[in-house]
């Protein structure tokens, strides 16, 4: 990144995976930077301010966007990346299953986003950056519940690039294929070969390479970038 | 000018960004350069500082500093 200013940054979901791997990149430029887990705990948390939230629970975000306001200040970047899976077919999907996955994965979105607006309006500054996923676009055999979920994404991000779009707050969506990250390590070998062979890439992609792009949309050299999707998949979703 | 008037004006210079002496009865919300993101902003600091509750459609047709303000003392 070419900013020099020194952000406070949540990336929510942040424990590990993309998340983990934007945090990282946000800190190594000089960013003040706390994750939201679940738990509270996180893979390798060196320097992140880690604050325990529930995105699927506002008095919890509340909490947790209160207590890094605290700490560091006002969110001025959000990176929304918690996220959850309840694969199944959709013949064999409970309704529980559907609503869950919506609630954690485009709700918590909302919630978050919600939550550090005000202080964004306030700054006359801000960026959201929602991860959705390739699937989101394409739609997935088996994840009809995450699909549906990260297509929100894009509707909640769009219309808040419109509220926002006068305070000087940006809000996009980054669509990541297939990424090297535990979610994807649940696959079976026939599942993974059968994937990689539709990215014309011809490989997995790196974490840090959804974090790269994550961080430009976050940039000051992004400010008339709002409402876009931009995919970051080896080619996967084109056409 | 009531208590309750300057609490509000408070509220006001502070979500509108504007001089105290702006904050007048007859001033409009076009002519404090406030629009509907604003509007929405300082319903929520006076609601906080109140302890009243706005709903959405009891906003339309205010259009000024007078109006806004009796909106939120017929809730006191």
């Amino acid at each position: 990144m070419t900013d020099t200013t020194s952000r406070v940054v949540l990336v929510t979901g942040g424990n590990r995976g993309i998340g983990l791997a934007t945090a990282k990149r946000f800190q190594a430029a000089g960013h003040r930077v706390a994750i939201t887990a679940r738990s509270g705990e996180a893979d390798d948390s060196d320097g992140l301010t880690i604050v325990r939230c529930d995105v699927t629970d506002s008095a919890s975000v509340d909490a947790a966007v209160g207590e890094i306001e605290e700490t560091l200040g006002a969110v001025e970047v959000l990176v929304s990346n918690a996220g959850i899976t309840r694969d199944g077919l959709v013949l064999r999907m409970g309704d529980d299953d559907f609503t869950d996955v919506l609630d954690a994965n485009l709700t918590g979105g909302f919630r978050v986003a919600k939550r550090v607006a005000k202080g964004m309006m306030r700054a006359r500054w801000g960026r959201m950056v929602f991860v959705s996923s390739v699937v989101g676009l394409g739609g997935q055999a088996g994840q009809a519940n995450y699909a549906a979920s990260k297509a929100g994404l894009i509707g909640l991000a769009r219309s808040l690039a419109k509220e926002f779009a006068s305070r000087n707050i940006t809000a996009n969506v980054v669509a990541p294929g297939p990424i090297e990250t535990d979610m994807l390590a649940a696959l079976t070998d026939d599942q993974r070969e059968a994937m990689l062979a539709m990215v014309p890439a011809g490989r997995l992609g790196a974490a840090d390479e959804i974090a790269a792009a994550i961080a430009f949309l976050s940039s000051d050299d992004a400010g008339y970038i709002t409402g876009t999707v931009l995919p970051v998949d080896g080619g996967l979703s084109m056409g | 000018m009531s208590d309750n008037f300057e609490r509000f004006k408070k509220c006001a210079v502070d979500v509108l960004s504007v001089d105290e002496g702006q904050i007048v009865p007859e001033a409009t919300f076009e002519s404090l350069d406030a629009d509907s993101l604003d509007l929405v902003e300082l319903v929520m600091a006076l609601e906080e500082e109140f302890d009243v509750n706005v709903e959405e459609e009891e906003l339309e047709g205010v259009t000024t500093i007078q109006g806004a303000f009796a909106l939120v003392e017929s809730k006191l």
